[in-house]
């Protein structure tokens, strides 16, 4: 049975973590490739990087972050954030990225995404949804979520997966940094929409708000950043906390290779 | 000096599974020198042959024969020399009959079955993408020393449909099984990413390169 996937989350400026990250036994908690490192170590299902560099020059850092990620941790790696086409995509994938999430541009024009699908296939490209309430409706907000687009979320999702995402990242605006669980009404929409996987995103604030994304939201996949990176919730608290809750999840015990 | 060609066609996942098996090597003492190469005469002559492959069906087996003489050459190491063999994902497809994703397109027939899309039961979504369990149905050497109930890494919306059951080594559920390892004389090939599969894929890796098959 196909487990439920355990997501941390690293936002990346120049190369450097920015939100604040508390690991006890960790010298450079800046660095995002020790810190991945960790959470390889861990148990980590997969790993994401949301590049939030501004500059031209931020770009050739970052992959160098995933290219020093990929040589040391042997698990899938998803790196979003500026990506605009899909050169960006094939270059991010080169330096050792498995998925590409596009958010802004997917937007501005969604022909970026088949263009992407058929450069690396669709299991390569991640559309990053952040969507916030507005009426009876869900509207999609772009940069960083501080421009609204009058685009309906539900309606998009399926759009991007006509168009082959093999996977949607949705944030909810609404929830994120509330710490009050991820948003499952949004979740439940989405999900009604589309059938490829679904990563939830936004709202966690302890091990209990992540099976509910899974078993009522229909999310295939949790990814949570601040309640991992300031030890509240370790890796192993969220297993026991989605299995206990009857979501499976994938049996981790560290072991050497011989 | 015995070495490992890794194929290089323009694999997105080339340099994963290099690192993987540098890694893998260091941390069980595999006396296995490593060569990324796409040289026909290098893979002509390799001790063991790693072909990775990610995306589309199509596209991957349109790059391989792209490159002069490596079709043949693959051959010659291991269906005539019999060299040990390692398929990736796509890499593991192309020893298929034939690829139905976007049309049909040959593989190399050494393994008779064809690679079609997953027929996914309600609610489960396509591509299989995560991490799920393996049924071993085979006790086979680069299955070894894996732990209790192991588990690895799929990315995949297309499966290997095997016409003799003989050549299963390993199977996932979604829904209904699918085929995770085959295995046949020298050759073994896995849908998933042992280079993206932690410690478990790290071991099938090493297991590979201790691998003498009789």
């Amino acid at each position: 049975m196909l487990k439920t996937r355990i997501i941390p989350c690293l936002d990346v400026k120049d190369g450097r973590t920015v939100k604040g990250v508390n690991f006890v036994d960790l010298r450079d908690a800046g660095d995002p490739v020790a810190l991945a490192k960790i959470y390889d170590e861990q148990g980590a299902d997969e790993l994401c990087f949301l590049d939030i560099t501004a500059s031209h020059e931020g770009r050739g850092t970052m992959l160098d972050v995933v290219s020093r990620t990929a040589e040391q941790c042997f698990m899938p790696l998803t790196v979003g954030g500026g990506v605009r086409s899909a050169a960006n995509l094939v270059e991010l994938l080169r330096a050792g990225a498995d998925k590409v999430a596009i958010n802004s541009a997917a937007v501005a024009n969604p022909g970026v995404i088949s263009e992407c699908a058929a450069k690396a296939g669709s299991q390569a490209v991640v559309v990053a949804i952040d969507a916030r309430k507005s009426g009876d409706s869900w509207e999609i907000f772009t940069h960083g979520g501080r421009k609204p687009t009058g685009i309906n979320a539900v309606e998009f999702a399926a759009e991007v997966e006509r168009r082959g995402a093999g996977e949607i990242l949705l944030t909810s605006m609404d929830k994120d940094g509330t710490k009050s669980g991820y948003d499952i009404p949004l979740l439940k929409a989405i999900r009604a929409a589309v059938d490829i996987p679904i990563v939830a995103s936004g709202g966690a604030g302890k091990a209990s708000d992540l099976a509910p994304a899974v078993l009522e939201g229909g999310a295939n996949a949790v990814l949570a950043a601040s309640i991992f990176h300031f030890g509240e919730v370790s890796l192993a608290d969220a297993r026991a906390a989605l299995a206990a809750a009857g979501a499976p999840v994938r049996p981790f015990e560290p072991q050497k290779v011989k | 000096m015995a070495y490992l060609a890794l194929i290089d066609y323009g694999s997105g996942n080339l340099h994963s599974a290099e690192r993987a098996l540098r890694t893998a090597a260091s941390a069980s003492g595999a006396a296995c020198e490593i060569h990324v190469t796409a040289d026909a005469d290098m893979v002509r002559r390799a001790d063991r042959i790693v072909l990775p492959g990610v995306g589309h069906y199509a596209d991957c087996a349109k790059g391989l024969r792209a490159v002069p003489g490596l079709e043949d050459a693959l051959g010659e190491a291991v269906i005539d020399r019999a060299v040990p063999f390692f398929g990736i994902c796509v890499g593991m497809q192309l020893m298929a009959d034939r690829g139905l994703e976007d049309g049909e397109t040959p593989g190399f027939g050494w393994i008779q079955g064809d690679v079609d899309r997953i027929k996914a039961a309600p609610g489960l979504p396509v591509p299989h993408m995560g991490w799920n369990g393996l049924q071993l149905h085979q006790d086979h050497p680069v299955l070894q020393g894996l732990g209790e109930d192991p588990h690895v890494y799929f990315t995949h919306s297309y499966a290997m449909q095997l016409k003799d059951n003989g050549d299963l080594a390993a199977s996932t559920d979604y829904g209904a099984p699918i085929t995770a390892v085959i295995a046949r004389d020298n050759m073994v090939g896995t849908q998933f990413h042992p280079e993206k599969s932690q410690r478990v894929g790290l071991q099938m890796l090493a297991n590979f390169m201790a691998w003498r098959p009789v």
